[in-house]
């Protein structure tokens, strides 16, 4: 009979040994998969897996990576803490897209005006408004026990409208023969979040991931906060006697996740995106959610598992247009990837035994 | 704007035939919750379901077996999630979103040679007598056979979670998974057994959508249903019969604001569009919302 | 110029010389497309003018192309990857990948680009659409002859130029065949939900509509109506034959595959230029499928005899005199609306109701 022991402390070579396991399986299983699909199972592994990295263009892909990375990383280190904290905020997407409303929207106030404040100004404004966003499910959770999961959630969809209606009226762009849209941020060069050195990939954004990413590391591991994060997740009860208030708890979290999706969210409305549009999410609030749980909660975790999102991501549009493999094929095989990795975590926490007799 | 132009009676049968799809997933998803299963990855069932739901139909001619079709596909689909949850304790939150990615993708694959074709037909029930009530009749009798399938497994799943002994150990392990474990209940084999039903559930939900509602398979065709599926069992508060309600009043409210829009009513469309989504916050709020399952989300290890 | 931007050139030449060395004497076209080759409606139709292109040319073509790619960053990252990966000819499918479109062909000279339905240009960038406002006027005739409840219900999606001139278009000929018509509009705010397309058809027959028009893709209208019994609809975007004779009375197909087949063979012949193409059912690019006999002889006969004119050209369906909603003049007797004011359309024509949500 197999068993399972837990482990007194997560296996440190485990952890970092498991990533690895399942991306392999991943290969193996995707091979699978491509080869029935009637491709070249080792040729579409490589192009998904090695040609961003390492092909005749990486240098074009390679930045694309931080292009891409960097809101999911910013967004999920911000749902990290909630998460740790048994508060789940699965509503991201709507603070993305409140974040770049506000930000959009002081930018687009100030056209065409030259200073050199309203960058930060827009950022600030991003941030406010993911965090006011944020702050709806958090006080509806502290004065009237509401759900916040749900709240949140709904609130994607009324942010999705907010969207369409500015798009269609308020910031439509003028001088966009009626179209819907507003004007193209990243043509504006005191609102534009452009990359600091060309060709790099690098922008405000990335920087900001980078930077939220050492703070969470910092805060999680040395600072008291830390703490009563990982003490509220444990148990409600054990946290309000060690002196937590649980209700400031709710709404610190909900806030840090909501400024940091709305941060991201303004990055990308004033940089790659450039312009507010009724399609402009894409669902880094989402996809950030499975970005922070592939990361263990953990900040380093959750910088490596943006880049290997991105990486499919890059690495699924090169095998569909090189190799002709159905978009919905990377689909799946991210669906697998996730689901690999969430099993072989298995191992770090428990360890198998084999048993003669005696069943469970 | 012309509000006579709006017929209750009319407005309330539609609304029957609105809300089955995802009152079918919702009942299917509480009672996985009161298992203390969360499974967020109702929406990759609900797609998964619908396109195995228009194959069977497509290739048997009869919708009936395509419904059974579509309920097998989502157990399936949600045994391999009841896998990794219960036997590899994996979280159930990222598990279940990688359900929906999961989902999203096979049935697009699967679903490649049936684009452009039509479901066979799955005509309307008169029943006799009942159906010729004046008012009641065409409000609650004359509709297709899956609007009074839904309302049944709700009556089931209420009958079943408060009259049965098996209920009873279902919503032990959902309250308190050691205390079910330690009086000797199989945890695992409960939920899983529990996650499959869901997953049968949420694939007739999409499978209404492609044989009834549309009736044709597009990719991504449930739009977000899913996750209405599981906005609405919270809202209910874990308890049948507040699900119906839930489930027509967010209906209710989406027919409403196109009735609405549809009279000239001059109220800006984007938020006549956001009420469903508001109602359904507003209605949490005044509502105290019911307990959840103890255990609603745990990972359980039976350690000794 | 700064150092900065020199070294962002030097890496981009270097990139379009290795582009340009992969290529051999195949011609390769590349699609960008907004939705899944199996939405059944926009992305299915490009993508059917994808595989015309390969049949039509064979072995000396390869076609690539990627699907469901977001509007921004993605848009760019995928066409700079087409061009990188050495094709010839990029078309880019949606109004959203305008931005991104003329951004990677500045940094591509070489390459041509073809963007639908944008009005951005380059001497690389073309742009072309289709006049499917011509298809409309033909449904709007269809749809005043044929209702007894004199309402008519449209379906819009987001209420953009290309829907309002949809609108306008279908109510001029629906009032002037039958003048006691009345348009009742309900928008989706959506541009795929099939559940929300139903349930919008089902509330627009509830409150007395008995012709459907859509412009929305999924068929879920059809069945709305199919369920009614007694109601008129039109295929969108594809045929939907599979609803005739009724209650699908007829369709406006898109059809880019002459287009599709002529950029190629332009780019092959070394005759491409930057154009601006807005074809409609004369050129083939906006398809009327086929009228059933649920609809009256006479009816037919003169739908017919409409979308004979707006082909050949000598009928337009904005032709004077037509006012604005407000009553204000806009086309005198006999002038046709000019291309640009099209375009940009944002006004109802007079006679409609409600307003256009801002």
């Amino acid at each position: 009979m197999i068993q399972l022991e837990k482990r007194p402390e997560p296996s440190r070579a485990w952890a970092f040994a498991t990533p690895l396991l399942a991306v392999l399986l991943t290969m193996l299983f995707g091979g699978m998969l491509f080869a029935l699909l009637g491709k070249n199972p080792v040729e579409t592994i490589r192009t998904i897996f090695l040609d961003p990295l390492f092909s005749e263009f990486a240098w074009y892909y390679r930045p694309q990576l931080l292009v891409k990375g960097a809101p999911l990383v910013l967004i999920a280190i911000g749902l990290s803490f909630g998460f740790r904290a048994g508060i789940w905020n699965i509503g991201a997407e709507g603070q993305y897209i409140v974040g770049a409303i506000c930000g959009a929207g002081v930018g687009l106030a100030f056209y065409p005006m030259d200073l050199r404040l309203i960058f930060p100004l827009m950022v600030i404004a991003g941030a406010i408004g993911g965090t006011l966003w944020a702050m709806i499910p958090g006080l509806l959770r502290v004065k009237f026990g509401t759900n916040e999961i749900l709240v949140s959630l709904m609130l994607v969809y009324v942010a999705e409208q907010l969207l369409a209606s500015m798009a269609l009226g308020t910031m439509r762009n003028p001088d966009g023969m009626g179209f819907p849209g507003s004007r193209n941020l990243a043509q504006y060069p005191s609102a534009a979040n452009l990359e600091l050195i060309a060709g790099s990939g690098m922008h405000w954004g990335v920087v900001a991931a980078f930077i939220a990413v050492i703070f969470a590391y910092i805060t999680l591991s040395r600072h008291i906060f830390g703490f009563q994060v990982r003490l509220s997740g444990q148990g409600p009860r054990a946290a309000v006697f060690a002196g937590v208030n649980p209700n400031r708890m709710i709404l610190i979290c909900l806030g840090i996740s909501g400024a940091l999706a709305g941060m991201a969210g303004l990055f990308e409305v004033a940089g790659p995106a450039g312009q507010i549009s009724i399609d402009f999410n894409v669902g880094y609030g989402f996809t950030a959610i499975i970005v922070a749980f592939l990361g263990r909660l953990h900040p380093i975790g959750i910088l490596l598992a943006g880049g290997l999102m991105a990486l499919t991501y890059i690495g699924g549009e090169i095998a569909q247009s090189n190799l002709g493999l159905p978009g919905a094929a990377i689909q799946l095989l991210q669906g697998m990837l996730l689901f690999f990795l969430l099993a072989v975590d298995l191992l770090t926490n428990y360890r198998i035994k084999f048993k003669t007799g005696e069943a469970v | 704007m012309d509000l006579s132009s709006i017929n209750p009676i009319l407005l309330l049968a539609s609304l029957m035939v609105a809300a089955t799809p995802i009152l079918l997933a919702a009942i299917g998803e509480l009672v996985v919750e009161r298992a203390g299963v969360l499974n967020l990855g109702v929406e990759g069932m609900m797609i998964t379901g619908a396109v195995c739901g228009f194959m069977v139909a497509v290739s048997t001619g009869s919708p009936w077996l395509g419904f059974i079709g579509a309920a097998v596909g989502g157990a399936i689909l949600a045994l391999l999630f009841g896998i990794l949850t219960q036997v590899l304790l994996s979280n159930q939150v990222a598990t279940g979103l990688a359900l929906t990615l999961f989902g999203l993708g096979l049935s697009a694959l699967m679903g490649q040679n049936y684009i452009g074709m039509k479901a066979p037909s799955f005509p309307d029930w008169h029943i006799p007598l009942f159906g010729d009530i004046p008012i009641i009749g065409p409000i609650v009798f004359q509709h297709d056979p899956m609007v009074y399938v839904g309302l049944i497994l709700v009556a089931a799943a209420w009958w079943f979670l408060h009259k049965t002994r098996a209920g009873l150990v279902l919503r032990a392990v959902g309250e308190n998974h050691d205390a079910a474990h330690a009086l000797g209940y199989k945890v695992v084999r409960v939920r899983i057994l529990a996650i499959m039903f869901g997953g049968a559930c949420a694939g007739l939900g999409g499978a209404y959508l492609s044989l009834v509602r549309v009736p044709q398979w597009t990719e991504g065709m449930t739009a977000g249903a899913g996750w209405i599926a599981l906005a609405i069992v919270v809202f209910a508060g874990w308890k049948p019969w507040r699900l119906v309600l839930g489930a027509y009043l967010f209906g209710g409210v989406t027919v409403l604001q196109l009735n609405l829009q549809a009279a000239g009513l001059a109220i800006p469309v984007e938020y006549l569009s956001m009420s469903p989504y508001l109602a359904t916050i507003v209605v949490l709020v005044i509502m105290s919302a019911g307990r959840a399952p103890g255990s609603l989300g745990r990972i359980f290890h039976a350690s000794r | 110029m700064t150092i900065k931007s020199i070294l962002a050139g030097a890496t981009l030449a270097l990139g379009v010389a290795s582009g340009a060395m992969a290529d051999s004497h195949q011609t390769k076209v590349g699609f960008v497309f907004v939705g899944p080759v199996g939405d059944g409606g926009w992305t299915y139709e490009h993508n059917q003018g994808r595989l015309a292109v390969e049949a039509e040319f064979g072995d000396a073509v390869e076609t690539v192309f990627v699907e469901s790619v977001p509007e921004g960053p993605d848009a760019e990252r995928v066409m700079t990857q087409m061009a990188l990966g050495g094709a010839d000819l990029i078309f880019t499918t949606s109004f959203g990948y305008m931005d991104p479109t003329m951004n990677v062909a500045a940094k591509f000279p070489d390459v041509k680009f073809e963007h639908a339905t944008g009005f951005k240009r380059a001497d690389n960038v073309s742009t072309y659409s289709a006049r499917f406002y011509e298809g409309r006027a033909v449904q709007g005739l269809i749809a005043g002859s044929m209702t007894k409840s004199n309402i008519v219900g449209y379906i819009g999606s987001f209420p953009i130029p290309e829907v309002i001139r949809g609108i306008n278009s279908a109510y001029i000929q629906a009032k002037a065949v039958n003048p006691d018509v009345e348009f009742k509009i309900v928008w989706a705010y959506t541009w795929f939900d099939p559940a929300k397309e139903a349930e919008a058809a089902t509330v627009l027959i509830e409150q007395g509509a008995d012709v459907i028009l859509q412009h929305t893709d999924s068929t879920a209208p059809q069945a709305a109506a199919q369920a009614a019994g007694n109601v008129v609809t039109f295929g969108q975007a594809s045929d939907m034959a599979e609803f005739g004779p009724f209650p699908r009375v007829s369709s406006i197909i898109d059809n880019w595959s002459p287009y599709y087949i002529a950029r190629t063979k332009a780019v092959m012949d070394g005759t491409w230029t930057s154009t601006d193409t807005w074809d409609g059912i004369g050129a083939g690019m906006v398809g009327i499928g086929d009228i059933t006999d649920a609809v009256p002889s006479d009816v037919k006969a003169a739908a017919e005899a409409l979308r004979d004119s707006l082909a050949d050209g000598s009928y337009h369906a904005f032709t004077g005199p037509v006012n604005k909603q407000d009553g204000s003049a806009w086309l005198a007797d006999g002038e046709t609306a000019d291309d640009g004011t099209l375009a940009g359309m944002n006004f109802y024509v007079e006679g409609i109701t409600g307003d256009i949500p801002q």
